[in-house]
């Protein structure tokens, strides 16, 4: 056994705790905040707009465009130079990637729908925020959706597999205690879409048994179903305040 | 921007109303702070005030000294106008709008005096630290020349240092209880001139229809230390006057918000 309690004390399966509320950015047409553990994504919607460049044009709908985005002092370390990285750029297509499926833009041919999701402070698991944040704002805004989005990283730290990472778990030999043996940091980010049982987003980085890679599936699933809970009940909330 | 707008807007300004129901020289309400927002700054706070709402986020570096000042730290202000915050905002490098504000309020901060540079020495001409403040708005509905410095000072005020490790490297992950030497608090108040209107506190739209602009920096004892003048119209020596008057009474009330934060 080389990973018996975790970092921050939580069972294996269990995420940090979350907070989500709609409606943060009133410039935009839609908005939503989502924060895991220290983990915080706002997303704000703009559009249907221009398309730019043009030859991006979808004549039969509109293009959704994701922009991820870390401030400069969401880093866990020193400062993060602001404008765009390659890693920024990677994770903005995956989370369109992540969210499209869900979204039907074809009464908005030729323009687009452009999703900004900005970071105030990170611990891992920054993208499945992002992801969550974005399609709550999404359908706050108020799009045709077949359902919402839900995203969670799933790990093998050590030689256990956890749900929602921390920072801590992601680099875990560095932080591990001193006899326990070297084990695994892999990383799994999910986007699963509850209402059709799939999932939108899969990466991984480290390595992992075919077994616990499958496992890990299952655990997302379940995780996500928690997510989506959240998800729906902030959405709620904000018709709730309208009636009152 | 339409002129049938305008002019609704001057004949609402004569009345002494704003399309807000604000009197020319009333601050927006609700207007308040929240502190420690980001756990990965080393100093943070977001300040509300109206619509508009301002984050500010402080990262501290430890950096080699400038040859000509080899026992003093540094400080720089970014402004990100992130495309989150307003439609108008593409995403790409800061424009001119972005690098007024940061320099207006760097200058602000510096020549007031606000932080004691000597005191960020380490080891001098080889080791001091850098103050990095980021102003980024979440939701922007004008004026954040003066959000974005409040936000960026109390930023400053609660930020605490992270611990050097005994080989130079800094350890992030840990913060010391040391807070930032922060000496004096000047604070920028934008007035703007619509017409023949002089207003404080202006939303984007207002923002939008202004001719002119005076940001003074005002410091604790009522000495402007820092002044900027933009918008294509010029202006005489009586309304610069009565512009600096209204900045300095303004000032105040600014204040009443950092001083809660001592």
């Amino acid at each position: 056994m080389t990973y018996e309690n975790r970092f921050d004390g939580r069972k294996f399966e269990e995420t940090r705790p979350m907070e989500a509320s709609v409606g943060v950015v009133k410039n935009a047409i839609g908005s939503a905040r989502f924060k895991i553990g220290k983990t915080e994504a706002i997303a704000a919607v703009y559009g249907p707009k221009e398309v730019f460049p043009r030859m991006l044009k979808n004549p039969e709908k509109g293009i959704l465009r994701c922009y991820y985005n870390m401030l400069p002092f969401a880093g866990f370390g020193g400062r993060v130079r602001p404008g765009g990285s390659r890693r920024s750029k990677e994770i903005s297509m995956v989370t369109e990637h992540a969210l499209s499926p869900v979204l039907d833009l074809s009464d908005y041919p030729n323009s687009a729908v452009e999703v900004y999701i900005e970071l105030p402070q990170t611990d891992a698991g920054s993208r499945c925020a992002g992801i969550c944040a974005a399609s709550m704002a999404l359908a706050d805004a108020g799009f045709k959706m077949k359902d919402l989005v839900s995203a969670i990283a799933i790990g093998y730290v050590g030689d256990k597999v956890v749900v929602d990472l921390d920072y801590m778990e992601e680099h875990y030999n560095e932080f591990k205690d001193e006899n326990a043996p070297k084990g695994g940091e892999t990383d799994l980010p999910y986007a699963y879409i509850p209402a059709e049982d799939k999932f939108s987003l899969m990466q991984m980085d480290g390595e992992i048994s075919p077994e616990d890679l499958k496992a890990t599936m299952d655990m997302a699933k379940k995780a996500c179903l928690n997510i989506y809970e959240v998800q729906k009940q902030a959405l709620r909330q904000k018709f709730k305040k309208i009636e009152e | 921007m339409t002129d049938i707008n305008r002019t609704h807007m001057l004949k609402s300004l004569e009345n002494g109303i704003r399309f807000d129901g604000r009197n020319l020289v009333d601050i927006r309400q609700p207007f308040d702070v929240k502190l420690n927002v980001s756990e990965t700054a080393e100093g943070s706070a977001v300040v509300t005030l109206g619509n508009s709402i301002v984050m500010a986020g402080v990262t501290m570096e430890l950096a080699t000294p400038y040859p000509d000042t080899p026992n003093k730290g540094g400080l720089m202000v970014n402004v990100e106008l992130v495309p989150m915050s307003h439609k108008d905002y593409e995403p790409g490098p800061p424009g001119i709008k972005a690098i007024e504000i940061s320099r207006v309020i760097d200058r602000a901060l510096r020549e007031g005096g606000a932080v004691d540079f000597e005191k960020l020495c380490i080891v001098e001409g080889e080791k001091v630290w850098n103050i990095l403040v980021d102003i980024i708005p979440i939701n922007d509905d004008g004026n954040l020349f003066d959000a974005g410095a409040l936000a960026a000072l109390i930023a400053i005020k609660n930020a605490k240092l992270p611990t050097v490790t005994e080989e130079g490297v800094v350890d992030y992950k840990q913060k010391t209880d040391q807070g930032l030497p922060l000496v004096s608090e000047p604070l920028p108040v934008t007035i703007h001139k619509i017409g023949n209107y002089l207003i404080v506190d202006p939303t984007y739209e207002e923002e939008n229809y202004s001719t002119t602009r005076l940001t003074v920096a005002v410091q604790a004892n009522g000495n402007p230390c820092a002044i900027q003048k933009s918008g294509e119209e010029p202006l005489s020596q009586e309304q610069i006057s009565e512009m600096v008057d209204i900045a300095i009474e303004k000032s105040k009330e600014y204040r009443e918000i950092l001083k809660k934060f001592s």
